[in-house]
C-alpha cells in the first residue's frame, strides 16, 4: 500500500495521472530560487528553452548568462561568479553538462569548493529518439565520485521542484540531474522533502517486507506499479525514493536491508557506479543481503519510445518485478551476495 | 589612480630589487622541493613584482578584503612565483616558502585554496582560469550594472580589476577560446588577461608543438584590445595595465613577451627548465648537477649588489 505519511498522488495508479516533465519543475523551482534570493544567476549553453531556463531569463534578464555551445565554459565561469558571492545555476543536457566538462567541474567548482548548481537535463535513455549520444546514463557515477558534490535525482515535477530550490540553499557543489519526457506526477505539495532523506512510498499492509525497493529519478512510478502487482501475489514489498544519492541516507538503507533481508535497486543509469553501485557499496560494509540490480548494463543508449527503450534496457515494471523474485530466491536458499 | 611616468620611474629600484629577491627565493625553493617548476616563475618575476608592488589593490594583512582587485592565477604550474611574490608581500612568513611541496604545507605542488585560502582559485589543469576570471568580471558588473549603461553617459571606472594570468601553452585549450570569446560578447572592461608569451611548452617550443602566430591577431579577432610588451620592462608593463584599464568597452589581453628562465642565464630560453628544478638533471650549457643551485643563486645575488650600487 501507498505510506499514507508521505501523502502522495492518489491518482498514481491511475491511466489518466497527470504526466508532467521533471524539467519543468525545475524550471519553476529555479525562477523561485531567483525570486527569493537575488544572487541566484542563471548560466545556459544554448539549451536555455529546453532545459527550462526560460523562466528565469524572462524574469531576470540581467542574472541571466547566454554561454553558447560551450560547455567548459559553462562550468568555469560559474565557479568564477561564485568566487563573487553569486549562486549560479547551470544547464544543459546531462551529456554535455557533466558529461563534456567533468575535469571543469572537478577542479575549478568542486576541488575550488564553489557552491554551483548543475543541472543535467535530459538525463537516461528516455530521451529516446535523439538516440545514444544524447542520453547520459553515466552521469551519476561521475558526479558521486568527486567529494564535497551533492547528488540529487528528483522522481517526478513537484520534487524536482522543491529539490531545486533546497539546492540553492545548500553551501556546496550540487548536481540535480533531470528526465526530458514527461514522468506520472507522484509526489504532491505537501509529499515531505528533505535532502538527504530517503522516502518511503510505498510497504507492506502488514508485517515486514519480503524485499525493499530501492529506486531514484523517473523509474519511481514503475517501482510503485511493480509493488502494487507484487502486493497482490502476496509478496510485500516496500518502496524507498532515493531522491539525494549523496549524501545517501545510509541509515535507511540499513534499515531496509535488515527490515526485508533482500534488495532490488532500480535506476535509469549504467549499473556501474551508479545507484545500484552505491547501495551494494553500503550494504557490503554494513548489513550484507542479497541484491538485484534493475540498471543498464555496460551498454549504450538507441533511438525509439520511451516506452520501447525502457523495455528493451530491462528497465520497466516486468524487469523490477522479475528482480524481485530473483532475489526472493536467493533468499530462500539462504545466499548471501 | 592613474600613475604618473614620474612615479613609475621612482618605483623603478624597488621594483627591480624586488624582483631580484622574488628569483632567489623561487631558486632556494625549488632547491628545498627538489622537484617543481623554474623557467616559467622566474620568467614571470617581473610581471608579478610589477603586479603585487605597484598594480593591485589588495592587502595582504586582509586577503578577504571585498574591494580587492582579483588575480587568476590560471596555470597553476608556475605557483612558486605566485607563492615567493605573496611572501614577499607580507600574506605569509617568507619562512613557510621551504615547505613548497612537502606534506602538510599550505605551498600545494599547484595551488589550492584549502590549504593557502588568500588564494583567489586553485589550479593546476591549464584552460580555465581564463573562464574563471570572466564569471568573476560578469558577477562584478551584475552588482554594478552593465557596461552598456555606462556607455550611455556615465563615466565611472569598475572598482575593481579582474586578472587572469595565463601562459601561451595553454591557449592550446578550447576552454581558453571559449572564454576568450564570451568576455569578448560581454565587453568585460573590468577584465585584464597578461599572458606570458615565452614561446616554450613542455614538449618544446610552442610554435613547433601548435603554432600560435598570428597570435594578436586571434585576440583582436574575439574583441579584445590587445597591448604587447616587454614583460621585464616595468615600466611598459605598468603603462599597459594603465592602458588597459582606461579600455572601458573591451576586454584587454596583454602578451607579455618573456625570456623563461630569465635572470639565470644558463637557463634563459631553455625549455628543458620547464618543469625541472636545479640539480636534478644534466643540461648541454649548464653548470653540472650539483653546481646548479649555487651558481643560479651566486649569479642572481651579484645582480642585487649591482641594482643596489
Amino acid at each position: 500500500m501507498l505510506n499514507p505519511h508521505v501523502k502522495l498522488n492518489t491518482k498514481i495508479f491511475d491511466k489518466d495521472v497527470e504526466q508532467i516533465p521533471i524539467r519543468k519543475g525545475f524550471g519553476e523551482g529555479l525562477l523561485a530560487a531567483g525570486e527569493a534570493d537575488e544572487h541566484v544567476v542563471g548560466l545556459c549553453a544554448d539549451l536555455t528553452e529546453s532545459t527550462q531556463m526560460h523562466l528565469f531569463k524572462n524574469k531576470f534578464p540581467h542574472r541571466f548568462i547566454e554561454i553558447g555551445v560551450a560547455e567548459q565554459n559553462l562550468a568555469a565561469v560559474a565557479s568564477g561568479m561564485a568566487a563573487m558571492g553569486k549562486i549560479p545555476f547551470i544547464t544543459s543536457y546531462a551529456m554535455f553538462s557533466p558529461g563534456r566538462n567533468w575535469e571543469q567541474i572537478r577542479t575549478t567548482i568542486c576541488y575550488n569548493n564553489r557552491k554551483v548548481v548543475i543541472a543535467g537535463s535530459h538525463a537516461g535513455v528516455s530521451v529516446g529518439p535523439d538516440g545514444g549520444t544524447h542520453q547520459a546514463i553515466e552521469d551519476i557515477a561521475i558526479m558521486r565520485v568527486i567529494p564535497r558534490m551533492t547528488v540529487i535525482a528528483p522522481c517526478d515535477s513537484i520534487e524536482a521542484k522543491k529539490a531545486t530550490i533546497a539546492a540553492a540553499k545548500i553551501p556546496g557543489p550540487v548536481y540535480i540531474r533531470l528526465a526530458r519526457e514527461k514522468t506520472p506526477v507522484i509526489t504532491t505539495e505537501e509529499t515531505p522533502f528533505e535532502i538527504g532523506k530517503a522516502q518511503t512510498f510505498f510497504k507492506p499492509i502488514a508485517g515486514k517486507p519480503d524485499v525493499a525497493i530501492i529506486v531514484t529519478g523517473g523509474l519511481v512510478s514503475n517501482a510503485l506499479i511493480a509493488a502494487r502487482e507484487l502486493e497482490k501475489e502476496k509478496i510485500g514489498v516496500t518502496v524507498i525514493n532515493i531522491a539525494t544519492i549523496k549524501p545517501l541516507d545510509t541509515k535507511a538503507v540499513i534499515r531496509a536491508a535488515e527490515e526485508a533481508g533482500a534488495l532490488v535497486t532500480v535506476e535509469e543509469h549504467q549499473l556501474h557506479g551508479g545507484l545500484g553501485s552505491l547501495i551494494a557499496e553500503t550494504i557490503a560494509e554494513h548489513h550484507p543481503v542479497p541484491i538485484e540490480f534493475v540498471a543498464v548494463r555496460d551498454q549504450f543508449g538507441q533511438s525509439g519510445t520511451l516506452s520501447e527503450l525502457i523495455e528493451h534496457y530491462g528497465l520497466g515494471v516486468t524487469g523490477i518485478k522479475d528482480a524481485v523474485k530473483r532475489v526472493l530466491q536467493r533468499k530462500k536458499q539462504g545466499s548471501t551476495l | 589612480m592613474s600613475d604618473t611616468k614620474e612615479k613609475i620611474k621612482a618605483d623603478l629600484p624597488t621594483l627591480q630589487k624586488k624582483a631580484n629577491d622574488i628569483r632567489i627565493s623561487i631558486i632556494e625553493m625549488l632547491l628545498e622541493a627538489k622537484s617543481g617548476h623554474t623557467g616559467g616563475p622566474l620568467g614571470m618575476a617581473d610581471i608579478f613584482t610589477a603586479l603585487y608592488f605597484h598594480i593591485l589593490k589588495h592587502d595582504p594583512k586582509k586577503p578577504d578584503w571585498p574591494e580587492r582587485d582579483r588575480l587568476v592565477l590560471s596555470n597553476g604550474h608556475i605557483c612558486p612565483v605566485l607563492y615567493a611574490t605573496m611572501a614577499h608581500a607580507g600574506y605569509f612568513p617568507l619562512e613557510a616558502l621551504q615547505t613548497l611541496r612537502k606534506f602538510g604545507s599550505i605551498l600545494q605542488g599547484h595551488p589550492h585554496r584549502d590549504f593557502l585560502p588568500a588564494l583567489e582559485t586553485s589550479s593546476g589543469p591549464l584552460g580555465s582560469g581564463l573562464s574563471q576570471a570572466v564569471g568573476m568580471a560578469l558577477a562584478d558588473r551584475i552588482d554594478r550594472g552593465r557596461t552598456l549603461d555606462r556607455e550611455k553617459g556615465s563615466t565611472s571606472t569598475p572598482l575593481k580589476f579582474f586578472y587572469a594570468l595565463l601562459s601561451d601553452g595553454e591557449m592550446d585549450c578550447g576552454n581558453t577560446w571559449e572564454a576568450g570569446l564570451l568576455a569578448g560578447k560581454e565587453k568585460l572592461g573590468n577584465l585584464i588577461g597578461i599572458i606570458d608569451r615565452n614561446n616554450i611548452q613542455i614538449d618544446g617550443f610552442t610554435e613547433d608543438i601548435m603554432p600560435l602566430e598570428p597570435f594578436r591577431d586571434k585576440w583582436e579577432a574575439w574583441n579584445w584590445h590587445v597591448i604587447e610588451v616587454n614583460g621585464h620592462d616595468f615600466e611598459q608593463i605598468i603603462s599597459a595595465v594603465e592602458e588597459a584599464k582606461a579600455v572601458f568597452n573591451k576586454p584587454s589581453m596583454i602578451i607579455a613577451h618573456t625570456i623563461p628562465g630569465k635572470g639565470v642565464s644558463f637557463m634563459e630560453r631553455r625549455f628543458e627548465w620547464h618543469g625541472m628544478p636545479p640539480d636534478t638533471m644534466e643540461v648541454s650549457g649548464a653548470p653540472k648537477k650539483g653546481e646548479q643551485g649555487k651558481a643560479a643563486l651566486s649569479e642572481l645575488r651579484n645582480f642585487k649588489a649591482q641594482i643596489l650600487k
